[in-house]
């Protein structure tokens, strides 16, 4: 029994934490997120250079074929520092080319997507809340998609879209490449201002067939699921840390306000949900490569556990920074709209937990 | 990570299974426990002859109480939290006598081995651990329940004796103890917490009188301990004189770990779920209701974080790394996960949780009932979730200390 990380996963969680507390503080995440694309190219290759984009691919496509326990630890990290840009997206089209199973359009993308000379995204969420891969109205005729596809991460930056649609055969993946005819792809106006959407439009847009079926849709999602658990999870300690912080710092009446016992157990019920949401996120992403057969029951259930919880954390913590944490200029909100996005993309806790529930046979 | 326990220790499981293969047998198994012998909170646990026969032979094994010196009684081994946990599931399989349950082996006998003499362990120790001896404890007062140290029970030295009055309250299995281990006040001009002495009581003495309590649930699972002019020996006190405090402390920690567990969640759940698939509300089974199905989800989510929670804490406890955080929020998350547990059985049941427990009419017969009920209980039980949150805030937070509790 060892249901700990190991001392090279605590080595690549530090040298992550470490790069992130120098090279992204919220100076610069405010200054990526004021930018026409939210991306800044120079961090991104700093992440590539880190070896992020390779931490979950296999050797054969020239990764560190380490675990999804080991990409999840690098998401939590960055949502820990609320770091803008494109991971996210990209590590799910590199997932996607995997679990596809097309061991050729994977040779020939991977390593685009792994040295930051190209940047991907998965594309599945639809129009009217549909994540569902039976459900997709997105249709492949001959080699052209047609459809629409909502919240897709950084749609209008990447250049290489792995977009979920039915073909003839039934659901599978698609390749799209930026610029292609008939792709339109528009920001939205989105609650996360470290992280892009985008809405994106097919019209008989020319498209490789990637293969994968249902399986390989759902194995994606599985995935994203684990990485945006572990996100939150980062944001909670963010939070948790600087409402603790603030409580040992600000006085009023006469005391610094943690000496009360009204805001000591607000934060000691945080501090409590925290702890065993942790080994949730862990063991989904345990899961997903060692108990398959458990992998997409515990994606989900830790996907809305941990992005609820994120949602209280941003509040409860608001409330306890009293008026500053309500300013613009106070760092705070940049988490709370994390936990906005974290919400939201995939589905949300309601979706995965009826989901559950039909998973178990409920 | 890995979640198998490995090769070495299956070897060991299957030592352990050989061994319950030739000293437990099947027919041994089938033997019930007297309704007196079933702990408050926990299964039943026979302590007559066969299995206290049994129970030797399986310390000598170093199976149980390793926690506890040979020379006391105890199977001295290695703290190797996976073999206890192979151990603890092979026994349970076999349905053979583990280790006893309450607050006698898991508060008392570590409080001896720590603080207590010579004399003291040999003489109760052992006794102890195979059930021969039983305890309760009495430390609550009417008038002291979260603030423990002002407890006003007193006792006064006279000769080699202390005579003691007071009266105790929430004392588990006084009905059936035979010692009580219990705080007293016998420096009355002392700050409170150098006031109190821990000392033995034996049940026999004259001036005790037990009256059971009745709980909300309806049993009588506690009792009130009237003590008058009860005359006890100083050789009974633990540690030394005035310092009962900072003894009980080593024992409270042990109660924490105890209530802590998240196996008791997961029978009522399942209990829930149970419930939920076989009751009609609103037209439907419950389980298909969606309020009620993303709850169950939600809750089920919650007890597998708990679950998987135990596996961290085991992990860090082999490492032998601090448990910091991960261990001050258990007994908070599962007490209040068994509350959360428990109304959602309400909800379940929909308009019959006006039906109470024992009324054929209502589902299950409203065995769940006393469950929802007793959820406040354990919330309650061994520090209040107030005082674990003051806790988990002050130790694992660093925020500073109540001002009234610093006085």
């Amino acid at each position: 029994m060892n249901f700990g990380l190991s001392q090279d996963q605590v080595l690549l969680r530090d040298t992550i934490r470490r790069f992130l507390d120098e090279q992204c503080p919220t100076t610069r995440v405010r200054q990526v997120m004021e930018s026409d694309s939210g991306h800044d190219a120079a961090l991104w290759s700093g992440l590539v250079d880190l070896g992020v984009t390779g931490l979950y691919v296999p050797a054969e496509y020239g990764g560190a074929e380490l675990e999804l326990l080991d990409l999840a630890l690098a998401a939590e990290e960055l949502g820990y520092n609320a770091t803008p840009g494109p991971f996210l997206g990209n590590a799910l089209a590199q997932i996607a080319l995997v679990e596809s199973g097309n061991a050729e359009l994977a040779l020939q993308w991977m390593m685009q997507l792994l040295d930051g000379s190209r940047i991907g995204t998965f594309a599945l969420g639809e129009p009217d809340g549909v994540w569902d891969p039976v459900k997709l109205t997105t249709r492949a005729a001959g080699d052209e998609l047609s459809g629409t596809k909502a919240l897709v991460p950084y749609g209008a930056l990447a250049d290489l879209l792995i977009v979920a649609a039915v073909g003839d055969d039934g659901p599978g993946l698609w390749l799209v490449e930026k610029g292609a005819a008939g792709l339109e792809t528009k920001d939205y106006v989105g609650n996360d201002l470290t992280r892009r959407l985008s809405l994106v439009r097919l019209k008989d847009t020319p498209a490789v067939p990637l293969g994968g079926g249902v399986a390989a849709i759902e194995r994606t999602r599985d995935a994203g699921c684990v990485l945006i658990a572990a996100d939150a999870y980062g944001g909670c300690r963010r939070m948790l840390e600087m409402a603790t912080g603030y409580a040992k710092q600000r006085e009023q009446f006469g005391q610094i306000i943690g000496a009360f016992q009204a805001v000591k157990h607000q934060l000691a019920n945080l501090a409590c949900e925290l702890e065993p949401a942790l080994s949730l996120w862990w063991y989904a992403a345990h899961a997903f490569d060692r108990a398959k057969d458990e992998a997409p029951h515990r994606a989900a259930i830790a996907k809305a556990l941990l992005t609820d919880t994120y949602d209280r954390f941003a509040r409860d913590t608001t409330e306890l920074h009293g008026g500053i944490g309500f300013t613009w200029e106070f760092d705070l909100h940049l988490w709370f709209r994390r936990a906005m996005f974290d919400r939201g993309f995939l589905g949300d806790a309601t979706d995965h937990r009826l989901r559950a529930a039909d998973l178990a046979g409920w | 990570m890995d979640l198998s326990f490995g090769a070495e220790y299956e070897k060991f499981r299957e030592e352990v299974r050989a061994f319950l293969a030739a000293s437990w047998s099947k027919e041994d198994a089938a033997v019930e426990a007297p309704p007196d012998e079933r702990a408050t909170l926990g299964g039943a646990v026979r302590s007559d002859a066969r299995a206290t026969e049994f129970r030797k032979l399986a310390i000598e094994r170093g199976y149980l109480y390793r926690h506890v010196p040979k020379r006391y009684g105890g199977g001295e081994g290695k703290a190797d939290p996976i073999e206890q946990a192979i151990i603890a599931e092979e026994f349970k399989n076999a349905k053979a006598p583990h280790e006893m349950i309450g607050q006698g082996p898991s508060m008392l006998v570590p409080t001896l081995i720590e603080h207590g003499t010579e004399e003291q362990k040999q003489k109760f120790v052992e006794g102890t651990l195979l059930g021969k001896i039983r305890w309760c404890q009495g430390y609550s007062e009417p008038g002291a329940g979260s603030d423990l140290a002002s407890l006003r029970t007193k006792g006064v030295r006279d000769g080699d004796d202390w005579v003691i009055d007071g009266h105790k309250i929430w004392t588990s299995d006084a009905q059936h103890a035979d010692w009580m281990f219990c705080l007293v006040r016998t420096e009355p001009d002392a700050p409170k917490h150098d006031g109190i002495s821990y000392i033995l009581i034996d049940m026999k003495t004259p001036g005790i009188d037990v009256r059971p309590l009745r709980q909300m649930t309806g049993t009588a699972d506690f009792n009130e301990v009237f003590l008058e002019g009860v005359r006890v020996p100083v050789t009974n006190t633990v540690g030394k004189r005035g310092q009962g405090w900072q003894v009980s402390r080593s024992t409270l920690k042990h109660e924490r770990a105890l209530i802590g567990g998240a196996s008791i969640n997961r029978r009522v759940f399942d209990g829930v779920l149970m419930l939920a698939m076989s009751t009609t509300l609103r037209g439907q089974p419950a389980i298909k209701d969606p309020l009620i199905r993303t709850r169950i989800v939600e809750l089920e989510a919650k007890l597998r974080a708990s679950e998987y929670h135990g596996y961290r804490q085991l992990t860090l406890s082999v490492r032998g790394e601090d448990q910091g955080m991960a261990g001050l929020v258990s007994k908070l998350y599962a007490t209040q996960l068994g509350y959360d547990i428990g109304k959602l059985a309400m909800d379940v049941m929909g308009d019959r949780s006006a039906l109470g427990n024992g009324e054929p009419e209502a589902p299950f017969g409203g065995m769940l009932v006393p469950a929802y009920m007793w959820s406040l209980g354990v919330l309650i039980a061994g520090g209040a979730a107030n005082i674990q949150r003051n806790i988990i805030a002050e130790r694992g937070l660093g925020l500073p200390r109540d001002a009234a509790q610093r006085k």
